[in-house]
């Protein structure tokens, strides 16, 4: 499937609800793509399923400071120089790329890096929606090496890391993005065919450009945004679980930064009288939704603040007071609520002290 | 003695005010040649004080001109674009978002240079002369007079801009040249952005202070003008032939302004109710709450300091219309045509006015084709007002407690005596020409935007030194050093940065320093 000028919205809408409040503003990575597609480079995105098992497959992602990002662009040939450094790092040619994070600016880099390598980008990624930390990616979970990690800035300056674990990768790799003032590209996680089968979560890709396309189509037919989307991620193919889980108005919003991380809470009060309260807990993400006391979901299920009338997903930081909102529970694929994958990014390892529960369980 | 002007779409508005006083207030229709207006209401209203033209202290104008020729893509010019950025900033054109008919309008010369600045201000690479005269010689080839020049993180250091402008100078001294820095925030393309909206309104804005000045003389007002900015501060006349994109949404700030003064509050919900549509804002001391998002001007993103407005559909000229569902009001309008539709002005269509006039809420017109209107109509129509008003309102508010709301503009009569969700409703003397007023009474601001390390300084000292340099340049904008004082201090911290690297923006303002003291009292 080729990604056209006319998916572009759609496909940033659908990055940003898979973001679930995070991930970071995709406006610079729809830019970077919108200048590739009119150059006519359009990005192919290839099934799982059409990997080879021995294929070469290689990850391509931007790190560093969103604040950074939004004055010093993502620059797609240190992406290529960083690719091709771990080509000959590893001796061979990739076959395709595949990206870490569905949400946010990084769900748009392996597109931009396809488009201009003329790889194939295939539908899947490493988190099936927004993660604050590296580590919390389906390849690390399951047994994948990040190293070698090449980095690169915008001089074509490039640094290689290798470290026995992917945490002391990621110790390492901080800092070099510190010497890189704040950004850096980066190509990791080189994997093959059979390992990104085994690892990633498939068809985020092409799920965002679905959610995007259902929000759109129920706007033009002037039907209800969120059933729309509601209609549509039920009819997925991977069975997902959705429901709307609140409507109401924003009434108090707590946020803090502390570590590099925004966190806080935000609540939500019923329209009319009818006292009903909705409460969501984040990091960066949405981490936890509580509906009058009661948890009706949790990470690593998706839980997505999108505007009442318009379906417009919102993040964090765009969350104001008085905004009237609609709360939608997405579950997430079985690969993402394993035993390992829960040890990672279930609701513990952000200080939540209770076990994962489905959102289907929870609302059972 | 100061006088406050606004232009709207629609009227002029001029107030002619002594300290706090209003000693003369008057509205009339806006002039296609704008100037013309200005003058009928400037002369209108000091007549109405009976003050000498020549005891007039300073002439402030808010004005919506620059704004509406963007969004309508009149009278703007071609720009010379140089970015100075490489090796970095390559994958994203100058104007790659724009609306495409508005780029055909503005023209697509962009230039890349060598340099720009890190975060840390350390240099991307080292500034390149011959980049600089080479692209300011291609515009001149091309016989271009409007260059923009935008730089990587020129909110730290602005140095390298200025250098760029010195040069092109040297090869084309007729050059109007926009410096990014001295217009947006952090935000590469929001800010570049900004300065070629700029750049392509220059020829105008020329011309539009011109007939500012001449419209002044010819009423032997000799006193300085200033105009107002975006955030409700003010900029001399100078400063806006060169920055005309600073005065970007001015209108909804001087009327919140204006509210505050006239009500006397710091903290409430504005409700500024027009001909066609209703723009409500919130006070948080004394000052409008701003905007979080990106706002679009022209399908052109920026980021502006911009008032958080929400307009609604509901204004004096509101259509009202009765079906088998119930009586609806608006989102449509007569507008300007209201003083001709209006039943109560002997026109054939029932609007808002007609309601609120039928209901006893305001002496207008002719109530004679009134009385034909079904009691059930009317109490539908003011049910229906009400909603639409009460629903904005809690849209805006930040807390469910009742708070107090200040009513203005001329529509403010289709509200009864009660809202839901206020704790008082106020409806202050000359709530109609609050734009001017605001206007009249605004002050000089200056604000600071960048990185700081706070290991370096600590974090006490870091957010001394960006207050400092926002206090310097309020100083530097005429404020009265006396009266500076900080609105508002945001600190941003970056992720994977160096121990303590903070975004910290700060904002002061202080009251303008005119000839024999400050003019605020």
């Amino acid at each position: 499937m080729k990604l056209t000028l006319d998916d572009l919205h759609d496909y940033v809408r659908g990055a940003a609800f898979l973001g679930t409040g995070g991930g970071g503003d995709p406006y610079i990575g729809r830019l970077l793509l919108k200048q590739e597609i009119e150059d006519g480079r359009h990005p192919t995105i290839i099934d799982p399923e059409e990997l080879d098992d021995e294929a070469r497959v290689a990850t391509a992602a931007a790190m560093g400071a969103p604040t950074v990002m939004l004055e010093r662009f993502p620059k797609i040939e240190s992406l290529e120089a960083a690719l091709e450094t771990l080509q000959k790092r590893l001796g061979h040619k990739f076959d395709a790329l595949i990206g870490a994070e569905a949400g946010g600016i990084n769900g748009t880099l392996p597109l931009i890096a396809g488009a201009r390598t003329g790889l194939p980008v295939v539908d899947a990624d490493g988190m099936g929606r927004a993660f604050p930390e590296l580590q919390m990616v389906t390849y690390n979970i399951y047994g994948l090496s990040a190293a070698p990690v090449v980095m690169a800035d915008d001089h074509g300056d490039r640094v290689v890391v290798e470290a026995g674990s992917n945490k002391k990768v990621e110790a390492y790799a901080r800092s070099v993005i510190m010497a890189m003032h704040g950004q850096a590209q980066i190509a990791l996680y080189a994997m093959t065919g059979a390992e990104a089968k085994r690892s990633a979560v498939r068809n985020t890709l092409s799920m965002a450009l679905d959610i995007g396309r259902a929000i759109s189509a129920a706007r033009r037919g002037n039907a209800d945004p969120v059933q729309g989307l509601l209609e549509h991620l039920r009819a997925r193919a991977d069975k997902r679980f959705a429901a709307e889980l609140f409507t109401g108005k924003i009434v108090d919003l707590a946020r803090e930064t502390r570590a590099g991380f925004a966190f806080g809470h935000v609540r939500i009060a019923g329209l009319g009288s009818n006292g009903r309260q909705c409460e969501i807990a984040f990091q960066n993400e949405n981490l936890l939704a509580k509906r009058d006391g009661e948890i009706v979901a949790m990470v690593p299920d998706l839980i997505c603040i999108v505007d009442s009338e318009t379906a417009e997903p919102i993040t964090t930081e765009g969350l104001k007071y008085g905004q009237r909102v609609r709360v939608i529970g997405v579950s997430v694929p079985p690969i993402m609520r394993t035993k390992e994958a829960l040890a990672v990014f279930g609701p513990r390892c952000f200080g939540l002290d209770m076990d994962f529960e489905p959102i289907e369980t929870l609302l059972g | 003695m100061r006088i406050g002007v606004d232009v709207g779409g629609t009227n002029t508005d001029a107030v002619v005010m002594q300290d706090k006083d209003v000693l003369a207030a008057v509205k009339t229709p806006t002039t296609a040649d704008v100037s013309t207006g200005i003058v009928l209401a400037v002369r209108e209203a000091l007549a109405e004080a009976e003050v000498d033209p020549r005891r007039i202290a300073a002439t402030m104008i808010g004005t919506t001109q620059f704004t509406n020729a963007f969004v309508e893509r009149k009278r703007l010019r071609e720009v010379g674009v140089i970015r100075i950025s490489l090796p970095s900033n390559t994958d994203i054109r100058p104007m790659l978002d724009w609306p495409e008919k508005l780029v055909s309008v503005v023209g697509e010369h962009a230039y890349w240079a060598h340099g720009g600045y890190e975060f840390d201000g350390s240099e991307i690479a080292p500034f390149c002369d011959a980049d600089i005269r080479k692209a300011a010689r291609d515009i001149k080839r091309k016989g271009l007079r409007h260059v923009a020049i935008s730089c990587v993180f020129s909110p730290v250091n602005a140095e390298e801009e200025r250098c760029a402008a010195e040069i092109v100078k040297e090869e084309i001294p007729e050059a109007h040249i926009t410096l990014s820095s001295e217009i947006g925030r952090i935000g590469m393309i929001e800010r570049e952005n900004a300065s070629i909206m700029n750049a392509a309104l220059i020829e105008l804005s020329t011309l539009v202070v011109g007939s500012f000045r001449k419209a002044l003389e010819s009423l032997d007002i000799t006193a300085p003008f200033f105009i107002s900015q975006n955030d409700g501060t003010l900029m001399g006349a100078d400063y806006v032939e060169r920055y005309p994109v600073l005065t970007f949404a001015s209108g909804p700030t001087n009327s919140m302004r204006g509210a505050a003064f006239l009500s006397g509050l710091k903290d409430a919900i504005v409700v500024d109710i027009g001909g066609t549509t209703t723009d409500v804002g919130v006070l948080a001391n004394g000052f409008p709450r701003e905007s979080a998002v990106p706002v679009d001007i022209g399908g052109v993103r920026t980021n502006f300091r911009m008032p958080d407005i929400l307009a609604v559909g509901l204004g004096g000229g509101s259509y009202v219309r009765q079906s088998g569902e119930g009586v609806t009001v608006g989102p449509d309008s007569v507008g300007y045509e209201l003083t001709q539709k209006a039943l109560v002005f002997g026109g054939d269509t029932l609007t808002a006015t007609d309601i609120a006039v039928a209901a006893g809420q305001a002496e207008l017109g002719d109530k004679e084709p009134l009385a034909a209107l079904e009691s059930g109509l009317v109490d539908c129509g003011l049910a229906s007002i009400r909603e639409i008003a009460e629903d904005a309102i809690d849209r805006m508010k930040t807390s469910a407690e009742a708070v107090p709301i200040i009513l203005v503009g001329g529509g403010s009569i289709l509200i009864g005596s009660d809202l839901k969700g206020a704790s008082n409703l106020l409806r202050p003397e000359h709530a109609g020409v609050a734009n001017a007023i605001g206007a009249a009474m605004a002050q000089v601001g200056g604000e600071t935007d960048r990185v700081f390390s706070y290991d370096a300084m600590g974090r006490d000292g870091a957010l001394e030194a960006a207050k400092a340099e926002s206090v310097s340049k309020a100083v530097d904008a005429g404020a009265d050093p006396a009266s500076v004082q900080i609105l508002d201090v945001e600190e941003i911290p970056m992720a994977y940065m160096p121990g303590g690297s903070v975004r910290v923006r700060a904002k002061a303002v202080g009251d303008l320093v005119l000839d024999g003291g400050p003019a605020q009292p």
